[in-house]
């Protein structure tokens, strides 16, 4: 008889080092991907699993191969049906394979998929971002009673009889407050005996127990059963509750001076603080506002994708953003993020009223407002770190003085983006959570 | 099927698997294959295992151990799509060469399924890496687990010590070298038990310890560059040499000793894994036809019920599918196949000769000793040898097998032979040429080193009809090797036949 070992319960997913090690060498290539998905994808989805296909540097393994083009060879092959010798076949052609489709040819050419957390790992490794959950952003913005124990006063809706009955029970066994059943035995026995003959030492006895009837009643009158220092209420203490509801402002200048790279650049900003997001909401709503001299809320294909012509009147998606804050996100529901992209470009005159309806009312509801200006990555040098720049950098200067919530940042290339985030997240005032 | 197993003699009933039954059943196949096929097996250890195992085990070249290494990963992954999108499915068992022999089981087989593996792998393989040539010189099978159990932990540790960056790139270059890895002409040194393998390396450790450059610095014996002296010096490298593993390992000029043992443990495994690239259809066909011989026999006994030997035929059937060469499913000759057909021919040759029979194999046609001359051929041969001798026309004809002379230059494939009187001797060699490994794998092999000029390594390829190298792989490995050896490595491509230079290339000039 054989040994027999039984290794089913024995631990799986004994490749799982060989899969991260792979990960780790296909690393370059699977980021290529994952970033091209991620630009061409939905914003919501980066936060997914994503099928990458096999990549195809870095993951060979070349050796001495007879070249199937060269020399002269024999192949044996089954099932012959009616060939002679002499007859001459004509090859497939490049291709279709020969002979011997085998293993070889397709292993280095299939499709895996990555899970979420290898997806993230990749795509912010290329952003060089920290480990984000330790930041803290929630802001509470609403309150729920929660049960805290017990007090001596409240509104009678809130009595915990439970606890009253106990308190009362206690009371009542420390003053010796006479039951029912004892008065009832008492006056049991004086009916007793009175119904029965009529003597002295029943006369006598009956006095006594009348005596002690009394006695007990009284006695009960003055320990009530439930007294009011037995009361008690339930306490509740109200806690505040971080609010899960996120929306997300996207907003846009289509004119035609954004081009591919500018709005590629937006998306990675904003697809960054969707991510953000995501790590500490529930749920979150996204916005789309796109504008020209004229902003409108549109859906995410057409927001990266169609074009429109016009020129630049930034208010004017301002303006929708409040609109659509009033009609749909109270700002004590939700936290409301905005982020902004443009190249700048705007009326002179109408910077003024960006800052008055920032200063006004929409810094007063956001969590956070990021303006990203996107500039030429030839501009970056020269502006840097001056304060130059165009009529929206000035304009939006003063408001980000005013207001710690609102960050701008010039953006040039992938790289910059990040930085915007930092500066967001140590700024905060709020508590780090431990 | 409400008659108990025990009442009515059935080995087993329904597709219900206990160990009880294994065991049962095992007893009974390998009492049959003893007094019957009179086969000699290794002890048997049998492990039941879920298909995320095989899975895994599949990832690692088919090895409980493994060292690990990124490639195993991409294995793994396309293993694991194929299996997940239904393209493929798993193999019912898996078998080591070891000593006690271990077989893998899958936990989903029926029954049936079990008996069948039983026979094909604890007792068909067993027998074949037990008994053949090849497996008894070249491997051992005692030792091969506790060596990659070795293996395993040593790169590990080396990984710890000088970084998985280090490593992998030691590893890869190993492994594009694998081919030529291994000892094809003589007998490589025995796999050393763990122990002395244990010894070697404190030997290595003490070396690393107590190296001083005083002596670097100590004057030598005259150096005397006469023409000869080359002639000593191949002598002395032991040149030409087959084995380029083998010879970075022990002649590298910038290999440190922990990268020179990993170049060891790759070659060893390379050359553990060679007998069997040699004996597929051999493998294969002992196994397939051990399991067909013995589920029939444990059938007309009644050991089997029907409705099992239907399931055990249908399964068996599928193993031995051989579409023809024009069938969209054809992916080359079926081993199980061949192997299967060739072993029931001598069946067939020594108890019922046809007079062409008798004219192709006097020495065994109408013996009717098929088991020794099968046993015999078990232990003696390899797939070349073994369809060199012993395809027949019968069976030449039954495959209806031609052959088809491919030219790269020519736009047609032209038949030059097909299964007539003229053909049967021409197809017969061809084929068996076709499992020739040492002649169907480019032919490399180092052949000069000027160790006190420009260090330049310099390769050989025997170039055989023509056949060249494919190039992007060529450089590659090129570059691998140069990154093992240190210095330049050339590889220059001779006629096998006429000996004129048909090319040079060298690391360097490949680039990268």
């Amino acid at each position: 008889m054989p040994i027999f070992i039984d290794r089913r319960l024995n631990p799986k997913d004994k490749s799982l080092g060989n899969r991260q090690r792979f990960l780790r060498r296909a690393r370059n290539e699977l980021k290529r991907s994952i970033r091209e998905q991620i630009r061409t994808g939905r914003i919501a989805d980066v936060d997914a699993e994503h099928t990458v296909s096999m990549p195809a540097t870095g993951t060979s393994e070349p050796s001495f191969q007879n070249a199937a083009d060269s020399g002269e060879r024999e192949h044996v092959l089954p099932g012959n049906k009616h060939f002679a010798p002499g007859d001459r076949l004509p090859k497939p052609r490049q291709g279709e394979g020969s002979s011997t489709p085998g293993l070889k040819e397709s292993e280095d050419d299939f499709r895996f998929v990555l899970s979420r957390e290898e997806v993230l790992d990749l795509f912010f490794e290329d952003l060089e971002l920290p480990d984000l959950v330790k930041i803290n952003l929630k802001e509470i913005l609403a309150y729920k009673p929660r049960r805290a124990g017990f007090a001596a006063s409240g509104a009678p809706t809130n009595i915990n009889v439970g606890r009253t009955m106990r308190n009362s029970h206690g009371r009542r066994i420390a003053l010796k407050r006479p039951s029912r059943e004892e008065i009832e035995t008492i006056a049991q026995e004086i009916a007793t005996l009175e119904e029965g003959t009529p003597d002295a030492p029943a006369g006598a006895r009956i006095e006594l127990l009348r005596e002690e009837l009394e006695r007990l009643e009284r006695r009960r009158r003055l320990v009530a059963y439930v007294d009011p220092v037995d009361i008690r209420y339930n306490r509740f203490e109200a806690q505040p509750l971080p609010n899960t509801n996120a929306v997300m402002f996207c907003l846009m200048d289509v004119s035609g001076s954004m081009g591919e790279r500018e709005k590629d650049l937006a998306k990675r900003f904003f697809v960054l603080l969707h991510l953000f997001l995501k790590r500490r909401y529930d749920s979150i709503d996204i916005v789309f506002i796109r504008h020209t001299h004229e902003a409108k809320e549109v859906d995410e294909e057409t927001f990266f994708y169609s074009t429109q012509s016009g020129g630049t009147v930034v208010s004017t998606a301002l303006e929708e953003m409040r609109r659509i804050i009033e009609a749909r996100y109270p700002s004590h529901e939700w936290n409301i993020y905005a982020a902004q992209a443009s190249d700048g470009d705007n009326f002179t005159a109408d910077s003024e009223r960006c800052i008055a309806l920032l200063d006004g009312e929409i810094m007063r509801l956001c969590q956070y407002f990021a303006y990203v200006e996107i500039i030429d990555e030839r501009e970056s040098h020269i502006f840097g770190s001056t304060n130059n720049g165009t009529s929206l950098w000035h304009a939006y200067e003063a408001v980000s003085a005013r207001w710690p919530n609102f960050q701008m940042s010039r953006i040039a290339t992938a790289s910059d983006i990040y930085p915007v985030f930092r500066r967001l997240f140590t700024r905060q005032p709020t508590p780090r959570s431990e | 099927m409400t008659l108990s197993a025990a009442t009515s003699g059935l080995l087993f009933s329904g597709s219900d698997w206990d160990f009880r039954t294994l065991a049962r059943a095992y007893d009974a196949i390998e009492a049959i294959a003893v007094e019957d096929l009179h086969l000699d097996t290794y002890p048997v250890q049998m492990e039941v295992i879920s298909s995320e195992q095989m899975l895994d085990a599949y990832s690692s070249v088919g090895m409980p151990l493994m060292y690990r290494h990124w490639s195993f990963g991409k294995h793994f992954l396309y293993e694991n799509l194929l299996y997940r999108k239904g393209g493929r499915g798993l193999a019912y068992e898996l078998v080591i060469n070891s000593n006690p022999c271990i077989v893998y089981l899958m936990e989903e087989n029926t029954m049936a399924l079990q008996a069948l593996v039983t026979a094909h792998a604890a007792l068909g393989h067993n027998h074949f890496f037990k008994n053949n040539h090849l497996f008894r010189q070249w491997t051992d099978a005692g030792a091969i687990l506790s060596y990659l159990d070795f293996a395993k932990g040593y790169i590990a540790r080396c990984e710890e010590r000088h970084g998985p960056a280090a490593v992998e790139s030691i590893l890869d270059a190993a492994h594009a070298l694998m081919e030529q890895g291994v000892f094809r002409y003589h007998r490589p040194p025995k796999l050393s038990q763990e122990k002395q393998t244990r010894s070697a390396l404190e030997r290595l450790e003490h070396e690393e310890r107590s190296y001083n450059d005083l002596w670097r610095t100590l004057p030598t014996s005259k150096e005397d560059k006469s023409e000869d002296k080359i002639a000593e010096r191949k002598e002395s490298l032991n040149l030409p040499e087959e084995n380029l593993l083998y010879f970075l390992e022990k002649n590298s000029l910038v290999l440190e000793p922990w990268q020179r043992e990993i170049l060891r443990i790759v070659r060893v495994i390379a050359q553990y894994f060679y007998p069997q690239r040699q004996t597929q259809v051999m493998n294969e066909g002992c196994a397939t036809f051990v399991h067909y011989t013995l589920m029939t026999t444990l059938f007309d006994r009644g050991m089997i019920g029907e409705g099992s030997m239907l399931e055990i035929l249908k399964n068996h059937s599928n193993v031995i599918f051989q579409p023809a060469f024009d069938d969209p499913r054809f992916s080359g000759i079926n081993p199980y196949a061949l192997g299967l057909d060739m072993m029931q021919d001598i069946q067939r040759i020594a108890t019922k000769p046809t007079a062409e029979d008798r004219d192709w194999f006097p020495a065994i046609a109408g013996s009717g000793n098929w088991r020794e001359t099968l046993l015999e051929a078990w232990i003696d041969h390899r797939d070349e040898s073994f369809i060199r001798q012993y395809l027949s026309p019968t069976l030449i004809r039954k495959w209806r097998l031609f052959v088809l002379a491919d030219m790269a230059e020519e736009t047609h494939y032209e038949v030059a032979s097909i299964h007539n009187e003229r053909g049967y001797e021409k197809i017969r060699s061809s084929l068996a040429d076709r499992y020739d490994i040492g002649a169907t794998r480019p032919n490399i092999q180092v052949v000069d080193v000027d160790l006190l000029g420009d260090r330049r390594l310099r390769l050989q390829h025997k170039v055989k009809d023509g056949i060249m190298l494919e190039e992007a792989g060529r450089d590659a490995t090129l570059r691998h090797i140069r990154r093992l050896w240190g210095y330049d490595v050339s590889l220059e491509g001779v006629d096998a036949q006429t000996g004129a230079r048909l090319y040079e290339t060298s690391a360097d000039r490949a680039g990268g």
